[in-house]
């Protein structure tokens, strides 16, 4: 027997968010005041400068190194982040204990800490008078005034986006094929390698972009710990406002367009590269 | 229907808020008919403006509320030039304030508008050094010997790092004379032993004293005397035998006073820092008081036979700037081989 199925439209088709002249509206305005008029100033202070002068400022040696020392603590940053994440996320969705909630609330702590709080907590507790920096002292790894302090820093602020993009995945996951891996004969880790992580890898992907993205850009909670040595610790967003305090905005600028450039790329490739597997992993 | 305007009126609502908070603007005539002065300074006077503050509306004749803001001396400045509406500024050196003039928001002149090239006060750089001196620092020399932990801030970012700089220069220019490759090379080796390069006096400090980094702190002698009142028996004072005499400058905004109608008070603030009382208030939290009798009041505080140099010897902020740290002078020179 068939069953005829109406669907109640109203002229304009069934819609959900009432009214897409004025969502549309709201957004535009939003990412225009936002996101793109800021950004569009970095672009016209940076024209200022002469192609010439441009190049010049963004090669000269100590914004090379500048950029180097961002990006490869970021890098890093972001990579033990995934990997950290992924387990935290993994303990937070199918373990059950005492705390798990608050647990789960600590995870944001880093977003909703001031980052010149978080900076200068972790210098104190990660110099070689602190207490874990005192520490690693003894066995000689010098923690605060580093790279690898600038890296510890970075990653602090990078936690959550990792465990908050792999969570709700995680927690979708349908244990059908777990139960399938086991029942032909697979093992724990060979059901975690090859069934689970390929499921989880866009969310570990889309993560790793932004708390890469969130280290590169990292100013705050960095600037403490790192020591500010020039071509040893000293950032990129650390040069920006070095230009900024000699009155050189035009320089500043071009080293933050710069910055703005490299970063936008790395973004694209990471979402190019999701969407490439997602595609098949819809399959 | 009702439903489509209910959301149209809540976001118009919405943005005619936002827009109108916007155009509150500010009333610089006070409360109740009270005079508002903003002093922009640097990082380590708070505690003596706390002080000064009180003193100042104590004795004069109308109802005045003074709001400090504290940080970099170049940070403050910047921030002036970008609209920062200060009636008066209170810097770290000279050159921030001519950078405030260039911008048109000071009349020239104002360094011949108070005494004393307009510094009330002044400092000197000293080395703070943990008790017992371990490492026996009696010099700049001493600065440079291998092992030894310095901590300065950075000269682009701090006016007291700029001091810092050119005290160890002079120091070291005695020494050498006319060859500056020498005396690069000793600033190349002190600033190789600098741990941390922070981007203010309070904050090098703050990294020497609350966290226990480097051997010796480069410091204004008053941040050094500041922190043996806090821990006492913890550091010592080392008096170098060169170092530069500070002068911290003071202007007027005179645009922002103008705009304001504080010019009056804000003149009567900067001159009431020449006063006997203001004098001694700046002897007793460790600044130099510009007044000479009362300076040897304080005689036994102040190593008053230093050897000191003046930014006159360098020709000037603007030479100096432009041969020590503007981009590809010496200090960023220096880091390159």
């Amino acid at each position: 027997m068939e069953q005829q199925i109406v669907k109640v439209k109203n002229k304009k088709g069934v819609k959900v968010i009432p009214g897409f002249g004025l969502s549309l509206g709201v957004t535009l305005a939003m990412l225009g005041c936002l996101v793109l008029i800021p950004l569009a100033s970095i672009f016209i202070s940076a024209a200022q400068l002469s192609f010439g002068e441009f190049i010049e400022t963004v090669t000269s040696r100590q914004v090379v190194s500048g950029y180097i020392v961002s990006f490869s603590c970021a890098f890093f940053a972001a990579l033990i982040n995934v990997v950290f994440g992924v387990i935290l996320a993994w303990v937070l969705v199918r373990y059950e204990f005492p705390g798990k909630r608050l647990m789960d609330g600590l995870i944001e702590l880093p977003f909703a800490l001031p980052t010149a709080v978080a900076g200068i907590s972790l210098t104190y507790l990660y110099s070689d008078q602190g207490w874990i920096g005192g520490l690693f002292d003894k066995i000689g790894v010098k923690i605060a005034y580093t790279r690898i302090g600038i890296t510890l820093a970075m990653v602090f602020v990078g936690i959550p986006f990792v465990v908050r993009a792999v969570q709700p995945i995680l927690e979708k996951l349908d244990r059908q094929y777990e139960e399938a891996a086991a029942m032909l004969g697979a093992g724990k880790l060979y059901t975690f390698f090859r069934v689970i992580l390929p499921e989880l890898f866009p969310a570990m992907l889309a993560g790793f972009g932004l708390a890469l993205a969130r280290g590169i850009g990292e100013y705050g909670s960095v600037v403490f710990i790192a020591g500010n040595i020039p071509y040893k610790t000293q950032i990129a967003p650390l040069l920006i406002m070095t230009k900024l305090e000699q009155y050189k905005y035009a320089d500043a600028t071009a080293i933050a367009l710069v910055l703005l450039v490299i970063s936008f790329l790395l973004m694209l490739v990471i979402n190019s590269v999701q969407i490439y597997m997602q595609r098949f992993s819809k399959a | 229907m009702k439903k489509k305007i209910t959301a149209v009126m809540l976001s118009v609502s919405v943005a005619a808020a936002a827009l109108f908070t916007g155009c509150g603007g500010g009333d610089n005539d006070g409360g109740s008919g009270g005079i508002e002065l903003l002093n922009v300074s640097y990082d380590p006077t708070r505690e003596f403006y706390a002080a000064y503050n009180e003193l100042f509306s104590d004795q004069f004749d109308q109802d005045v509320t003074i709001t400090q803001s504290h940080g970099g001396s170049g940070s403050q400045a910047r921030s002036v030039i970008e609209g920062n509406e200060a009636d008066v500024v209170t810097l770290a050196l000279a050159h921030d304030i001519t950078a405030i003039e260039n911008a048109g928001l000071i009349d020239s002149g104002w360094i011949d508008e108070f005494e004393g090239s307009s510094s009330p006060y002044t400092s000197t750089i000293v080395f703070l050094v943990r008790k017992g001196n371990e490492k026996n620092i009696k010099d700049w020399d001493d600065l440079v010997k291998d092992g030894v932990e310095v901590i300065t801030p950075n000269p682009k970012t701090s006016g007291g790092a700029c001091w810092n700089f050119l005290a160890a220069w002079a120091y070291q220019q005695e020494q050498d004379g006319e060859d500056e490759e020498a005396t690069k090379e000793f600033m190349k080796k002190l600033y190789e032993n600098v741990l941390v390069l922070d981007s203010g006096a309070r904050g090098a400090t703050n990294t020497f004293v609350e966290n226990g980094q480097g051997d010796v702190l480069i410091a204004w002698e008053n941040e050094a005397y500041l922190s043996m009142e806090e821990y006492p028996d913890e550091y010592e004072i080392v008096t170098p035998s060169v170092s530069i005499l500070a002068q911290p400058s003071v202007a007027i905004v005179d645009s922002n006073a103008k705009a304001h109608g504080t010019e009056e008070a804000a003149k009567a603030y900067l001159e009431y820092l020449y006063s006997d009382e203001a004098q001694r208030l700046a002897g007793e939290n460790y600044y130099r008081p510009f007044n000479e009798e009362i300076l040897q009041e304080f005689s036994d505080q102040f190593d008053l036979d230093m050897n000191l140099v003046t930014i006159d010897d360098f020709g000037g902020w603007d030479a100096a700037f432009e041969t020590y740290f503007d981009d590809g002078a010496v200090f960023d020179q220096i880091y390159e081989e």
